[in-house]
């Protein structure tokens, strides 16, 4: 991560070590300071955050890398979650145990990815968009009717009593003392969570410079010269796919066994438009940029949640508007202004900022 | 060409339709390894249909083609044909505008190696020496021919004789036995039209062969060893620059005749 974070922050060596030591203490900490400072409730919000990086990471390769449009990504997420919620649930009585389960979740994810992602092969832009939002919405409607005549999903009310993810007799589903420090139940998922975000973000970092990542840049800049060079458009687009359904299905297995409870509600249209707005808000195809906007998607809501009502009340004396429509007429307004003030993202593609930068040579 | 040079593209009865119109009729031609081949006639007569034909970007409608000894009915697609050693150039350029030029011609490198995501992602020994490998390999293409820009600059920001270049070094990184250049000098200047030609000569004399489509008939009778001539889709003159000039279908073509 230390070579990543040279480059991410364009800083030299010595530096570099400096940035990733100090970096390590604020995230291992993090929880902890939160806790203290705003309350649990916000360390909560904190693990949403990591999902919803992962799930923005995920949509990156697909969007920001190889360029292809999809709005059903939630599809995936979904995927992984009723994975893990029917292995490991009183709904089957299979408690299959977590590090078997996520996996098999995220392989799951990965081939209906495929599957959903091969019809559209020779689609593009606005068509491709279409289909992919109907894809979605076609695995949310089969999670609510899959409960007769067989109950596989158990249908709108979802699945509840999700087991909580433990490895061996670790359980991360109630407090812990480990070297004396008593680790909430919230706590330990903000780690878990951690890891996997750095492997996800780890993983997204090496493809994105590699013949790989190219080959998706070169699909997406002009797909017709790409063929043209020798690149089997089908296959790499297919392998888009399949990668940001992985991430996808990894990110579900985790929220499942987070929230302990999954409904088709979690998975609707409006999760998938919030995901994607995560990567282009933060800036397509940059992974800081990705980072930084799942963040910021989930803590601005929340905070206009909790703004909305007390400074009215501070300003007015009283609720005039129900705080909950003025929380998303905040959010929606945010959203506006970022997009008029940064409309390639807040933070894009570093590419972009070298070519900026870099004194140009004598030319020819 | 003095010595009997083996045939290195061999076009026989190539058709093609959009609808009604016929844009390619019967179109049969050969080209030797090793030759400089031209291939010109007015708007619309179908020669850049018949690129995008070799080169799989469309199907043909009838006839077939036989490169390097294997048959082609005209509907593989392109990244069969680019491996099997076709690389072209683009009329209107299509680099990937937003990566760096150094990466536009790392792309080309694709379909000869062979790293792949567990590759990418571990960097393990022949992934780390494929990508230096592909890295000097680029960096030799780019000052093969002629750029000395950063290797980081954005393709899009080269100027328009630098990024008709690039699009040749681009499609030399798949290396390929044909190089099919689409109107390469198109909007240069004499200067530019001069060292694209001593280019050219200079891909030729390294044991590529080229097809090329040009409207500056100065270059194209200077350069190539043999020319053929399409008009409304149909082949109506082919030979050595000085037949075909002389030639009274090509003269009434050319005037409207």
């Amino acid at each position: 991560m230390r070579n990543a974070l040279e480059r991410f922050l364009m800083i030299d060596k010595r530096n570099a070590w400096l940035a990733f030591a100090l970096l390590s203490i604020i995230l291992l900490a993090l929880p902890f300071a939160i806790d203290g400072l705003f309350g649990r409730g916000w360390v909560r919000v904190l693990d949403f955050a990591l999902l919803y990086i992962m799930l923005a990471l995920g949509l990156n390769i697909v969007v920001g890398y190889a360029g292809l449009l999809d709005l059903g990504y939630v599809a995936f997420f979904a995927v992984g979650a009723y994975c893990y919620a029917l292995l490991g649930s009183p709904q089957f009585g299979i408690h299959l145990p977590f590090w078997i389960v996520l996996p098999l979740g995220a392989l799951l994810a990965c081939f209906f990815g495929v599957l959903l992602g091969a019809p559209t092969l020779r689609l593009r832009g606005d068509y491709l968009a279409i289909v992919t939002l109907g894809f979605g919405e076609i695995i949310r409607i089969f999670l609510n009717n899959l409960n007769a005549p067989i109950n596989i999903t158990n249908g709108p009310q979802g699945i509840s009593i999700i087991d909580s993810i433990h490895v061996g007799g670790f359980s991360l589903g109630r407090a812990q003392e480990i070297f004396g420090i008593a680790f909430p139940a919230v706590h330990l998922h903000y780690y878990l969570f951690l890891i996997f975000t750095l492997l996800v973000i780890f993983v997204s970092l090496r493809l994105q410079d590699s013949r790989i990542g190219r080959a998706w840049a070169a699909i997406r800049e002009d797909e017709i010269a790409a063929s043209a060079m020798g690149i089997n458009t089908r296959n790499i687009k297919l392998l888009a796919f399949a990668m940001g359904a992985t991430f996808g299905g990894l990110a579900g297995g985790l929220f499942a066994g987070f929230q302990g409870f999954i409904s088709p509600e979690s998975f609707g249209l409006t999760e998938s438009i919030m995901i994607l707005c995560m990567v282009v808000l933060g800036g397509m195809g940059n992974i800081g940029g990705v980072v930084f906007g799942g963040i910021l998607l989930v803590v601005i809501p929340e905070l206009t949640r909790h703004l909305a009502g007390t400074a009215q009340q501070a300003l007015l004396g009283k609720t005039v508007i129900d705080p909950e429509s003025l929380r998303m007429l905040m959010f929606g307004l945010a959203l506006i202004l970022i997009m008029l003030w940064r409309p390639a993202g807040l933070w894009p593609s570093s590419q972009r900022r070298r070519e900026l930068t870099a004194s140009a040579p004598p030319s020819v | 060409m003095t010595s009997p040079a083996a045939t290195l593209l061999k076009i026989s009865g190539i058709e093609k339709r959009f609808g009604g119109l016929s844009a390619l009729s019967n179109v049969s031609l050969h080209i030797q390894a090793g030759e400089i081949y031209g291939l010109i006639g007015p708007n619309g007569a179908g020669k850049t249909t018949l690129f995008n034909i070799l080169t799989g970007l469309y199907q043909a409608d009838g006839g077939k083609f036989l490169f390097s000894d294997i048959e082609y009915a005209g509907r593989s697609k392109p990244h069969i044909l680019a491996k099997a050693g076709i690389a072209r150039t683009f009329q209107n350029i299509r680099l990937f505008a937003n990566m760096s030029i150094l990466e536009n011609v790392m792309v080309g490198c694709h379909h000869h190696t062979h790293t792949g995501i567990w590759g990418a992602v571990t960097r393990h020994k022949n992934a780390r020496n494929e990508e230096q490998q592909i890295t000097q390999r680029a960096a030799e293409l780019l000052a093969y021919v002629g750029i000395t820009r950063a290797h980081h600059m954005l393709a899009k920001n080269l100027s328009y004789g630098e990024q008709r270049r690039l699009e040749i070094a681009r499609a030399l990184a798949t290396n390929p036995k044909l190089l099919a250049l689409d109107e390469p000098a198109a909007g240069m200047n004499a200067t530019e039209t001069d060292s694209l030609k001593t280019l050219l000569q200079t891909i030729r004399s390294h044991g590529v062969t080229v097809l090329l489509i040009e409207h500056d008939v100065k270059l194209v009778m200077g350069l190539c060893d043999r020319i053929a001539v399409l008009d409304y889709g149909k082949k109506i003159a082919e030979g050595v620059p000085s037949e075909v000039r002389n030639n009274p279908a090509v003269i009434a073509a050319y005037l409207g005749g």
